[in-house]
């Protein structure tokens, strides 16, 4: 049976349509996907993202153990910063792609993605050396709320000083009264916060939310949104864009890359990739014509298939079919041409600087 | 506007049919638009190609998934919704009227007994629900 969010009850009462995602009973909509992207563009919007897991390390080594199982580097970041990570295989793969946050040199907090939860956190306690995982999961939901009106919103909920928190920094103070993390981070492009609390106080929080932002037009919003938000970013997606097989190298998430800081999980095979050279890229494009690009379908170059579309959507603020997929690296410069395969018929593509999206 | 209303035939696809004095115009249905969400994209024939009944004629696309059309009736097509290019979300909006797609000129009417009838769909969708 699926599994519920502590915010199930909030959802129904709202009118959601639910979907299963990863296993987990989700609203994939309210109103309607383009409405609730919209909201995110233009006012707020509110995700409920509980389904999401939280692994922790605690105590003195903490940093160390976590730094050495993923390609970013918690030493450089201060207390009170996260980073966006690769949790790698030894092969360089994707196991997940995390968030990091980094409370102090000896407590480390770890987003994961629902799909991974329980994977994530046997890969880490198997490879961890020292400090071991703590899987927190259950303890905490969380919610999103994105868009240009989201620091005007919180601001009024929270005696924390929103304007000095930069993106990527976090803070731990209460919201509406309730004890939550309070992070500058999220999946949209827009500013916005990410919310952890406690899931006994995630509906009070959820409806308090709304309530005071009813004034700047927000709106709850699902993973539909959620998703076109995302594409529009060319934000990697756990499972469609990034897997166990994708390198970060291959992913265009070198940056998040850091091999100078010393040994972690993958970083061998990340070393022998630079060397040998990468050989595909994920590029984002534009399709010329009508008719969208899809997970699955196939990308061709002079008749041959060589990759396939990872994402892509009716891109609901750029007016255009877009999508992501893995190239040859001959093909992935702005301007590169090949054909997307739409329902047998080869339709002309282009590759676009990313994201495809500029916040205004 | 009813959701389902009486003057139209339906397939267990979700299009419907509406007999005109020499042609059929085709849709989709309340449910289908519903189910699909916000419409983004609509793959039509051309004007003068053949459509099969029961085989598909085009695609519909929503942010969320595509799903094909299917022919309810088989015949020549003599006109297409190119609002739908610029407009796509008249099939959400308005799936009777302003959102319909085809309009055929049907092989053999009779064609048109064979669907269902707007109770019968009506209760195809209460099972499938």
């Amino acid at each position: 049976m699926a599994r519920r969010t502590p915010l199930y009850g909030a959802h129904r009462k709202l009118g959601a349509r639910m979907v299963d995602f990863a296993g987990w009973e989700m609203p994939v909509q309210y109103s309607s996907v383009v409405a609730e992207h919209q909201a995110v563009r233009t006012g707020a919007g509110l995700f409920d993202v509980s389904h999401m897991g939280e692994i922790e390390f605690v105590g003195p080594g903490a940093l160390d153990s976590a730094n050495r199982l993923i390609s970013n580097d918690l030493a450089r970041c201060s207390d009170g910063q996260a980073a966006y990570a690769g949790l790698l295989n030894d092969r360089g793969g994707f196991v997940d792609d995390v968030v990091a946050y980094r409370f102090s040199p000896e407590r480390i907090f770890i987003c994961v993605n629902a799909s991974n939860r329980e994977k994530d956190y046997r890969w880490m306690t198997e490879r961890a050396q020292g400090v071991k995982p703590l899987n927190r999961s259950d303890d905490y939901a969380q919610l999103a709320l994105q868009g240009p009106n989201a620091a005007k919103i919180l601001q009024r909920m929270t005696a924390t000083e929103l304007s000095t928190l930069g993106t990527y920094r976090f803070t731990e103070r209460k919201v509406a009264g309730i004890h939550c993390i309070i992070s500058r981070t999220g999946y949209t492009g827009e500013d916005g916060f990410e919310l952890y609390c406690s899931p006994d106080e995630a509906e009070k929080l959820w409806f308090a939310l709304l309530e005071e932002g009813e004034g700047e037009g927000v709106t709850p919003a699902g993973l539909g949104a959620r998703d076109s938000l995302r594409t529009e970013m060319k934000y990697a997606l756990y499972g469609n864009d990034i897997d166990d097989d994708h390198t970060p190298l291959e992913a265009a998430l070198s940056w998040i890359v850091k091999m100078e800081k010393g040994e972690f999980v993958g970083r061998e095979a990340l070393q022998r990739q630079k060397a040998e050279g990468v050989r595909r890229k994920l590029v984002g494009f534009e399709v010329a014509e009508s008719g969208i690009p899809r997970h699955g379908y196939p990308i061709l170059s002079r008749g041959q298939k060589v990759g396939e579309v990872t994402s892509g959507t009716m891109g609901p603020s750029v007016k255009k079919a877009i999508g992501m997929g893995y190239v040859p690296s001959q093909l992935a410069a702005e301007g590169s041409a090949f054909q997307v395969e739409i329902r047998n018929r080869p339709v002309l593509a282009t590759v676009v600087k990313t994201p495809f999206w500029k916040r205004r | 506007m009813a959701e389902y209303p009486d003057d139209l035939k339906y397939t267990k696809e979700h299009e419907w049919a509406r007999a005109e004095s020499k042609s059929v115009v085709i849709g989709v249905t309340f449910y289908a638009q519903e189910s699909l969400g916000d419409v983004v994209y609509v793959e039509l024939p051309k004007v003068g190609s053949t459509v099969t009944a029961g085989t598909p004629f085009g695609a519909i696309e929503s942010t969320k998934a595509v799903s094909e059309l299917f022919a309810p009736i088989s015949g020549k097509v003599v006109k297409v919704n190119d609002q739908l290019v610029n407009s796509p979300e008249t099939v959400n909006q308005e799936p009777y009227q302003a959102g319909w797609l085809i309009e055929v000129e049907p092989s053999d009417p009779r064609q048109l007994d064979q669907l269902l009838d707007a109770t019968a769909y009506q209760e195809l969708i209460k099972q499938s629900n």
